[in-house]
């Protein structure tokens, strides 16, 4: 006769047993009890899936919570499933884990040595400011919020004549 | 200067000329930069798209890189339009295909193409026939060059020139040289060429750069890093090491071949011509094939009475929204088989 479930009456799939203080234990349990018991993950999923998930999970609890480009609003999760940077100061936002994946992909360097644009003059700062000011801009605009807008504009020309 | 007048000759870097030529079709270099203070491509809206292809469009026009500068606007150019600068390497499929405000703008011996809009907000291209790396390089330097005393480039101390994907950010350079190497194909030696290329971190593509399968005897070889080296670096690594590796185990596969099996090459090469010469009804995928064991004679010169510009430019003749367009018809696939084989008889003298 097949061994049922303890907890629900269902054949029972896994087999455990524990010594706990001298005393034997044994539990069988269906694959669903088991799995919300948390002694088991359910089978289905693929080892492949679960070794992602490690490493997705392991990899976020460095940067976790979810980081985010204040200038243009990408998150980082956004980044890895596009492969692509939404804006510039998004080398910035996600420094820490850019940082190792790009050194996978670029033979382990992280310091351009190339050319260097005649005006180049333009700070990072300068560059990111506009970049939020424009995203601030558009948040304006879409609110009808001409009279910030406006200001918002002039500002942002005031610094690119700078 | 309009897009018509291409279709009839196939640009200066199809020429069949250029150092190593017998090896090497075209030297390709090509330049990702992005606007300071505007988002990538991915997270501009549509407004911000459009702003940024008239203002780069005006930029380009007013920085005087040609006498003479042909512009399209991609989204407006019929689809055969779109098709044939994709045949002619000028901008990519998916810069063909996307579908949000876009252009590109030439030069007239096609040698020079600015893509905007594609993945960053500008794509410099540069082509050359054969092995010319050198010239290439300073031609798109020059092109940059003009481009930033208008334009204020995404620059970080130090990650360089930012691009929208990490695997292009620094010097944004991607060089790319186009081979033939039916030899090293036929003594089935290419897969250990290609494996020394990896562990090189060099790419190996088909025809049609990313995404299109090495098949064929045409490859493109380009560098995978961009960061933690200078543009020149980048471009004497090839010249030094890999390029005149693939150019040197061809040739002597070449030889080889001509030593050992020299009927059996004759007969594959002349039979081909023949085919070609002959044929009624002809696809685009047999005419590569031939054209490509018939360039092979014509280098190791066992056909003497046809010349490299002509089947380089069958390369590109042949292929569909080409031959479209000298037709000047919608053709389909069928038509263009005939039509395909009616005008490879007339470059090549019918049988």
């Amino acid at each position: 006769m097949k061994q049922q479930c303890d907890k629900c009456g269902k054949p029972a799939t896994v087999h455990l047993t524990e010594i706990a203080d001298g005393q034997k234990v044994e539990k069988h349990l269906c694959e669903d009890c088991a799995a919300s018991e948390g002694i088991t993950v359910k089978a289905s999923l693929p080892i492949s899936q679960l070794l992602e998930d490690f490493i997705f999970q392991s990899g976020s609890q460095e940067s976790s919570p979810e980081m985010t480009c204040d200038v243009c609003g990408l998150t980082f999760s956004q980044f890895r499933e596009r492969g692509q940077l939404g804006c510039p100061n998004d080398y910035d936002a996600f420094a820490a884990p850019l940082r190792p994946m790009l050194q996978r992909a670029q033979e382990g360097a992280t310091q351009h040595i190339g050319k260097v644009p005649r005006r180049a003059g333009t700070s990072q700062k300068k560059q990111n400011a506009v970049l939020r000011l424009r995203s601030e801009l558009k948040a304006a605009v879409s609110a009808e919020d001409y009279e910030r807008a406006a200001d918002l504009r002039d500002r942002i020309k005031e610094l690119e004549e700078s | 200067m309009k897009l018509a007048d291409l279709t009839h000759s196939a640009g200066e870097w199809l020429r069949g000329a250029g150092p190593m030529h017998d090896v090497v079709i075209s030297s390709r270099i090509r330049l990702a930069r992005n606007l300071a203070a505007v988002p990538f491509l991915t997270q501009c809206t549509e407004q911000q798209q459009q702003d940024l292809e008239r203002r780069l469009r005006d930029d380009i026009l007013a920085a005087g890189i040609a006498r003479n500068v042909l512009y399209v606007d991609i989204p407006a150019a019929g689809e055969l339009d779109r098709k044939l600068l994709v045949e002619r390497h000028l901008i990519s499929r998916q810069h063909a295909e996307a579908p949000h405000p876009r252009g590109v703008a030439l030069n007239c011996d096609e040698t020079a193409a600015i893509m905007i809009n594609e993945e960053d907000h500008l794509r410099i291209q540069v082509l050359r026939s054969g092995l010319d790396l050198r010239d290439a390089v300073g031609e798109i330097n020059r092109l940059d060059d003009l481009l930033e005393g208008r334009l204020d480039y995404a620059y970080h101390v130090q990650y360089g020139y930012l691009t929208a994907c990490p695997t292009n950010v620094g010097t944004g350079l991607r060089v790319s040289v186009m081979l033939h190497l039916p030899a090293l194909k036929m003594t089935g030696e290419i897969e250990k060429a290609f494996r020394a290329a990896h562990d090189m971190r060099l790419a190996i593509r088909g025809l049609y750069g990313e995404g299109t399968e090495a098949s064929g005897d045409f490859f493109q070889v380009s560098n995978q890093t961009t960061l933690g080296k200078t543009e020149e670096q980048i471009v004497e690594e090839f010249l030094a090491e890999m390029i005149p590796q693939f150019i040197e185990y061809e040739r002597r596969a070449r030889q080889a071949l001509l030593t050992s099996r020299a009927t059996a090459i004759d007969d594959k090469v002349q039979r081909s011509l023949a085919l070609l010469r002959s044929c009624r009804l002809i696809s685009s995928d047999e005419t590569m094939y031939l054209l490509s064991l018939v360039r092979l004679g014509v280098n190791v010169e066992r056909v003497r009475d046809v010349d490299l510009k002509t089947i380089n430019e069958l390369f590109l003749l042949t292929q569909p929204a080409h031959l479209q367009k000298i037709t000047d018809k919608e053709l389909s696939g069928k038509q263009r088989a005939e039509v395909r084989a009616t005008y490879i008889r007339a470059r090549l003298g019918t049988n």
